[in-house]
């Protein structure tokens, strides 16, 4: 007996993801708020993209004339101690803050993810001495552990973000580690053992896909998150170093100036609240799509 | 076959030795970033300016001669008999900085989780009960802030509006400045000390400082509070007990708060005693901004000296803090939940 | 016999995701003394509402319109909020089927049931409260009740907790007592000792008793009448002992698939629905 591989079911399968998806979307639609999140995020990535068309100046240029000009219609949010546009600096700036998210997720996930689900599915010591592993990381401070280890390697957006990656990946493991300890004994997951799959394919490619809609939503909130954390770290001068635009250290330079010239240290803050808030929102929107315990009738 | 008591002991040691390797962990972790990160870790401890002779008797000092493994055990060895290295900004140990600086920290956290608590509770319990409609609506944008917020730029902007523009509160500073080391160092805690001493004016004068940053503090955490709050109460109001509870004809407050809230507030308690950390964690920021005598100042200017010394120990101090929070919170679940207890014949 | 609750054309609606109204009661009409009333049906065919619309809790979100809705007279449709909660309780009861969920778990047995005698009496001490509530443990027939009044509901078993919740919805003496589902997650065995302790309670006082189930034996076996629900409407109504002799295909599909001892050795026949009957 073989198995119906035709291309007519090949078909069918697409046109029910395509029907789902768009279900999807339409629901996603209707929460205002999330799509006011997905709108951020998007201007987010737009601005990044397109910084050099968006930009008006240079956002390294010091013009010592503009010194502290207030925003006008030559300097939209004003100029920076240096007289560099702080509209300019804060679109390069979108660079960085994405580089940053970017870069943490996409190595702190992965390996959580990997770490969780390896020590759900082999249980025994395996797993006790993950899960000791991932305790000591979760309840480590995360902006001090961040702190501490720029502190020692030196200030820097590449040493920022391994920072943050180091506290980032717990989560992802607990999150994997229950996933794989409810499919393990799993009917059909032992149907794929008797049909010869080794564990790493199981792992990877049975646990770690149903893992997909809560590390979605864990992600998304993270980026808020990391975004925080990384204009924290900017704050205190250990993230990407002068004279690039980061949003973080921006508030730090600009601190020095608050009650004078206030959008020197204000403006940059509020684009980190924004594209936080952003995320939460998107993640917020998400999470009550994903989630079924959440699904309310009203 | 085991008796009750005997579980109950080796539960509770198995419990203790989790929490040891934890420590074990967090002083490896520290220990790997001041040890063996830095490209030279005396220099680090010491200083760029520091005479030869302190160089090589830190050098000795660190072992760093001997095997990984062995100076590991001799700085685990250290750390349990209170030696957390010296500071060599302040020349003192840094055990004994730390300890002159917490209390700072200790207070306005404090404070500032009651104030999450106190507001967070009753907004989570209002989301919850009227879910999806306006007051929900309100709450949840109220904490959507919070928490999307970047503490410290929230508190710069604080002080340009309340105390530069608008003169409310006071500026940055535990005290105004001829107030400071008026008062004797009990608890290191300047509200009590100031109300034990009597002396009132101080007393406000510490109030009137510490308003923006408590609130700040305050804020961060009622965002998170609320937020877990509400759904903990979702969660309890959608379950039976809860219609029994009507259908005895009890009112609405009964059925929310003497029925859905008691049993919410178990695992609540677990998770704010956990956010305690959280705030701990806002305090290096926010101490920055506000010049606090605290925790977060101490190590935020031990980052600018390089003084490694300290700023690992004020993370280790921290990290133990967070292991103890963890503790607590077990043991709170342990002790408010009826349900632990053993099942009647 | 006075009537003592007086249902004519209950509808309840929920609200779709497409955003229209789906009906699930739909038109249902019945009158209740003080006798025992079965309500039978399928899940879905709207049993459960109907007694919650009784009592006036049926969930937010859901829609509830009646030509009449009477309980002693009183119109529960005009009534406030106040007035209802007054009555639940008080002179109308209800029994849900878990006790492992419909307790309050962080609570004692004792201090559930004090709360609902002091709804009733404010003014009561705590100690005659206390009194009180290990009486009616002992009506319930459980031994050893001031050892059970001091236990938590994890520590019950399921035959206790049922009763401790007869106990609790019973001590303020109600005229009508709704039991939706009261055995469906018992052992068989404690099943018969709950079902007669509600037997005995209900006869004894005089009440009314409307018993929700699926199980159509069950009913026939315990009440004086019986309703059949399908699909939101009644179908059949007749008296239990008549059961034999009903009329409606569903009641009799439904009668024919239980087994018997002294039954044919045949396939029990598959009950066919038709889009007729709803």
């Amino acid at each position: 007996m073989s198995l119906d591989t035709s291309l007519d079911s090949k078909h069918a399968l697409r046109a029910a993801r395509l029907t789902e998806l768009r279900r999807f979307a339409r629901r996603f639609l209707r929460n205002p708020l999330g799509v006011l999140g997905l709108v951020i995020v998007l201007l987010l990535l737009f601005t990044a993209a397109f910084a050099p068309l968006l930009a008006t100046h240079d956002p390294y240029l010091p013009t010592l004339a503009a010194r502290l000009s207030a925003p006008s219609a030559e300097y939209w949010f004003g100029a920076d101690e240096l007289g560099r546009d702080i509209y300019s600096r804060l679109v390069y700036g979108s660079r960085l803050t994405l580089l940053i998210v970017g870069l943490v997720i996409v190595t702190s996930a992965p390996i959580g993810l990997v770490i969780g689900a390896i020590s759900g599915t082999a249980g025994g010591w395996v797993d006790a001495i993950f899960m000791r592993i991932t305790d000591v990381f979760l309840s480590i401070p995360k902006l001090l552990l961040a702190l501490a280890f720029v502190a020692a390697l030196g200030p820097g957006i590449f040493n920022a973000a391994l920072a943050i990656t180091l506290t980032a990946w717990p989560p992802y493991a607990r999150l994997a580690r229950a996933e794989a300890l409810v499919i393990r004994n799993a009917d059909f997951v032992n149907a794929i053992r008797l049909a010869g799959a080794s564990e790493a394919r199981i792992v990877f490619f049975h646990i770690i896909p149903m893992c997909l809609s809560s590390v979605i939503v864990r992600m998304t909130f993270d980026m808020a998150g990391i975004i925080l954390t990384a204009a924290g770290l900017g704050f205190i001068g250990l993230g990407a170093q002068p004279p690039l635009p980061e949003w973080g250290a921006m508030i730090s330079t600009g601190r020095k100036f608050i009650f004078d010239q206030w959008w020197v240290a204000t403006i940059p803050g509020a684009a980190i609240f924004i594209v936080s808030l952003g995320f939460n929102l998107l993640g917020d929107a998400l999470r009550d799509l994903l989630d079924p315990h959440l699904r309310q009738r009203n | 076959m085991t008796s009750r008591p005997l579980r109950l002991v080796t539960g509770i040691a198995t419990w203790l030795l989790t929490v040891a390797i934890t420590l074990l962990g967090l002083a490896a972790l520290t220990f790997f970033i001041g040890r063996i990160l830095p490209i030279d870790p005396v220099l680090s401890i010491v200083g760029e300016k520091a005479l030869p002779e302190v160089y090589d008797r830190v050098y000795l000092e660190l072992g760093l001669d001997k095997p990984i493994w062995q100076q590991f055990a001799e700085y685990v060895l250290k750390l349990l008999r209170g030696d957390f290295g010296t500071s060599f900004s302040t020349s003192r140990p840094v055990l004994t900085d730390l300890i002159s600086f917490f209390p700072a920290t200790l207070e306005l956290s404090t404070i500032g989780l009651l104030i999450g608590v106190a507001l967070g509770v009753p907004m989570g319990v209002a989301s919850a009960y009227w879910h999806e409609k306006w007051p929900d609506h309100v709450i949840r944008i109220v904490g959507l802030i919070g928490y999307s917020v970047p503490v410290f730029w929230l508190g710069l902007v604080g002080l340009y509006v309340f105390y530069y523009l608008l003169d409310w509160v006071s500026g940055p500073g535990q005290l105004d400045v001829f107030y400071v080391g008026v008062v004797d160092r009990v608890t290191g805690m300047i509200l009590i000390d100031s109300a034990l001493a009597g002396e009132w004016d101080i007393f406000w004068n510490a109030v009137s400082h510490m308003t923006l940053p408590a609130l700040l503090l305050g804020y961060y955490s009622l965002a998170y509070i609320s937020r877990m709050t509400r759904s903990v109460m979702l969660d309890q109001l959608s379950r039976e007990y809860v219609l029994t509870a009507r259908l005895k004809g009890a009112s609405e407050f009964g059925v929310v708060v003497g029925h859905a809230l008691r049993n919410a507030a178990i695992p609540l308690v677990t998770v704010i005693a956990l956010s305690y950390g959280g705030l701990l964690e806002g305090s290096v920021l926010i101490e920055t901004i506000f010049s606090w005598p605290g925790i977060g100042n101490y190590i935020y200017s031990s980052l600018f000296s390089a003084d490694m010394n300290a700023v690992l120990g004020g993370t280790l101090l921290v990290g133990i803090v967070f292991v103890f929070l963890n503790m607590l919170s077990d043991v709170l679940y342990r002790v408010l939940d009826p349900r632990s207890r053993e099942l009647a014949k | 016999m006075s009537k003592l609750v007086d249902i004519e054309n209950l509808r309840i609606a929920f609200r779709t995701d497409e955003g229209g109204w789906k009906e699930a009661v739909r038109g249902v009409s019945f009158s209740l003394g003080r006798e025992k009333l079965g309500i039978v049906g399928e899940s879905g065919s709207g049993k459960s509402l109907t007694g919650r619309a009784l009592l006036g809790v049926l969930p937010s979100y859901a829609k509830m319109s009646a030509d009449k809705l009477s309980f002693d007279g009183i119109d529960l449709t005009s009534a406030s909020p106040r007035l209802r909660r007054s009555l639940r309780g008080g002179r109308m009861g209800m029994i849900l089927q878990d006790p492992k969920f419909s307790l309050n778990p962080v609570m004692r047995v004792d201090e559930q049931i004090i709360e609902a005698i002091r709804i009733g009496d404010r003014r009561m001490s705590r100690r005659d409260a206390t009194k009180r509530a290990i009486e009616t443990l002992e009506q319930v027939h459980i031994r050893e009740p001031a050892r059970v009044a001091s236990l938590y509901p994890n520590e019950l078993s399921g035959g206790m907790g049922q009763r401790v919740m007869i106990a609790m919805m019973l001590v303020r003496e109600p005229d009508l007592l709704i039991a939706d589902e009261p055995t469906s997650a018992l052992d068989v065995t404690v099943r018969t000792q709950v079902m007669s302790i509600l037997d005995e309670l209900v006869t004894r006082r005089g009440m009314g008793l409307i018993f929700i189930s699926h199980d159509l034996k069950l009913v026939s076996k315990f009440c004086d009448r019986v309703i059949v629900m399908y699909a939101g409407r009644i179908v059949e109504t007749i008296a239990a002992d008549r059961l034999h002799e009903a009329t409606h295909p569903y009641t009799q599909g439904l009668l024919s698939c239980m087994p018997t001892v002294d039954g044919p050795l045949e396939p029990l026949p598959i009950l066919q629905r038709e889009a007729s009957w709803a």
